[in-house]
């Protein structure tokens, strides 16, 4: 027997090595699994493939100069990261930013929301085999992204937001091409709902995989649709509201038993709640400026200051310490994916191979993000 | 859980005069605890009897030693507790890692950028560099900065 030259297996259990080159981790991840059979048994996630050290360039760069690192730190919500930072420059400072602009920035942050929810409802149901509704909800990206792009003049890292304002103000053919998305969007629901929610086979694909209840989201950190889908409504937008979103009209959707389903319609309401946001904030819409009069350096006066901005994701903050000089002495960005990510080390272990694909999809992770 | 339970269960372990109110309005925190390193895993216990979860662990670099920052926060109202902590240069800190899962990661974090060591972590190794980094990068003696400072220039006292 040729077999005879082999060690006999005696170990149980292997290793599988899932990244960092898959088409089902959106990004530069790598998970190391340890498998018995088709269960896994251990899960480490290993990142770091896309780390830039951002923090680090902060400490070299004016308070201007890092704006646009923003953006590049979640591709998908550029312009909430964007708003955050600027949001947390201008408290600093004291800056009063004009309505409109604030205004501008709602509408913009919505349309950015929406856009990254699409991207992972189209990447999601495509993980699990179906590659229709991708082709859908790319359709509707699109008008979002040439949306954003005639007003910032960028698809993706839109740096859109500058310190007491805008970079540009917004025209009529905007108003009118937002307001004929929102109504595009709200016919394409039973498209979505028909291909997709109802799909028997979606459906047990999602289904009680992978639940985070609430306990284990708030020892994980977890933030966002996560949370909420485990039934707790946390929504920085509603906790500490900033921006306009006070005056504003809105609901936080939430679930109820945290599995990759409830995962999946909160972000579906989400949308609804953002076109709804959007409507409002198009009708009220004020006149007047974009740009308050800022002085071409920024100084902050001494001290540490932290601001958080709901995102995509969860919940963004941004720790910055100020020595009063215009560059930040140390800017430390809390992401959401990260403890969303990391959170797969306990959801992982007692689940088939095949349920990774779904509930990776499902948490909606954005590698760069984790990375920074 | 509300702030004023947050500040009841931090009483117990630390001392009144290190708990500072903060300004809201001013920079988006509510509450500061000057803690020492032995002081953390209990403040940790605490926030967790008071139902926060653990937002973010930062560390900064001075030249009189390094600060870690623990921020706490709870998702039924407002109540961001900042617990910060002096240490000197080489000084570890216990591992919260048992309390809260969320520390695991950051704790690697601080540990590959800044050097500081986190005691009973059981897995401390490195987390966004290479395995075989043998730098700090977010030391101020480490690449291009524009500034190291004291502590007392950027906090007063």
């Amino acid at each position: 027997m040729a077999n005879e030259f082999l060690e006999p297996i005696t170990e149980q259990t292997f290793y599988l090595n899932m990244g960092p080159q898959h088409p089902s981790t959106h990004g530069v991840l790598r998970l190391f699994l340890k498998l018995d059979g088709e269960y896994i048994v251990e899960a480490d996630p290993v990142i770091g493939y896309g780390h830039r050290g951002h923090e680090k360039m902060a400490e070299s760069h004016l308070y201007e100069q890092f704006l646009p690192n923003t953006s590049r730190m979640d591709y998908l919500a550029g312009l909430i990261f964007n708003h955050g930072y600027v949001a947390a420059v201008e408290k600093m400072v004291g800056i009063e930013v004009p309505p409109r602009a604030e205004y501008i920035r709602v509408i913009c942050a919505e349309l950015n929301r929406i856009s990254s929810h699409l991207l992972w409802f189209g990447t999601y149901v495509m993980d699990l085999g179906g590659f229709t509704p991708f082709l859908y909800s790319f359709d509707d990206r699109e008008n979002i992204l040439d949306i954003l792009d005639r007003v910032s003049g960028s698809r993706l890292t839109y740096s859109y937001c500058r310190f007491g304002g805008v970079s540009r103000d917004v025209d009529d053919e905007f108003i009118t091409a937002t307001h004929q998305f929102v109504e595009r969007l709200r016919s394409r629901w039973d498209d979505y709902h028909n291909l997709v929610t109802k799909n028997v086979i979606f459906i047990h694909r999602a289904k009680d995989v992978g639940v985070i209840n609430r306990e284990l989201a708030l020892r994980f950190g977890c933030t966002g649709p996560i949370l909420r889908a485990a039934g707790v409504p946390y929504d920085v937008r509603k906790a500490e509201p900033y921006s306009v979103y006070s005056e504003l009209d809105f609901e936080i959707p939430t679930g109820t038993k945290g599995d990759a389903l409830d995962r999946y319609l909160v972000r579906l309401q989400e949308m609804e709640q953002s076109l709804h946001i959007i409507e409002q904030a198009l009708e009220r819409l004020p006149d007047g400026a974009i740009k308050a009069a800022v002085p071409n350096k920024v100084r902050p006066p001494r001290g540490d200051y932290y601001f958080a901005v709901e995102s995509a994701r969860g919940a963004v903050g941004f720790y910055i310490v100020s020595d009063g000089t215009s560059y930040p002495y140390r800017l430390k960005a809390r992401v959401p994916s990260y403890g969303n990510l990391q959170v797969l080390t306990e959801v992982l272990p007692g689940t088939l191979v095949a349920d990774t694909i779904s509930i990776l999809g499902s948490i909606d992770i954005v590698v760069p993000e984790v990375d920074r | 859980m509300s702030l004023e339970d947050l500040k009841e269960e931090l009483s117990k372990v630390v001392e009144p005069g290190d708990m500072v109110p903060r300004d809201y309005e001013k920079d988006g925190c509510l509450l500061e605890i000057k803690a020492r390193a032995e002081q953390v895993e209990a403040v940790a216990k605490a926030a967790l009897e008071a139902d926060c979860f653990l937002e973010s662990i930062a560390a900064v670099d001075f030249t009189n030693g390094p600060q870690i920052i623990y921020q706490f926060n709870s998702c039924t109202s407002i109540s961001r507790v900042l617990v910060r902590v002096q240490l000197s240069r080489g000084e570890s800190v216990v591992s919260i890692g048992s309390i809260y899962d969320a520390a695991l990661w950051y704790e690697r974090e601080v540990f590959e950028l800044f050097g500081i060591r986190f005691d009973n972590h059981p897995d401390l190794r490195r987390l966004l560099l290479p395995e075989d980094a043998d730098f700090y990068p977010l030391l101020k003696d480490y690449g291009k900065v524009h500034a190291f400072r004291s502590t007392e220039e950027i906090y007063g006292e």
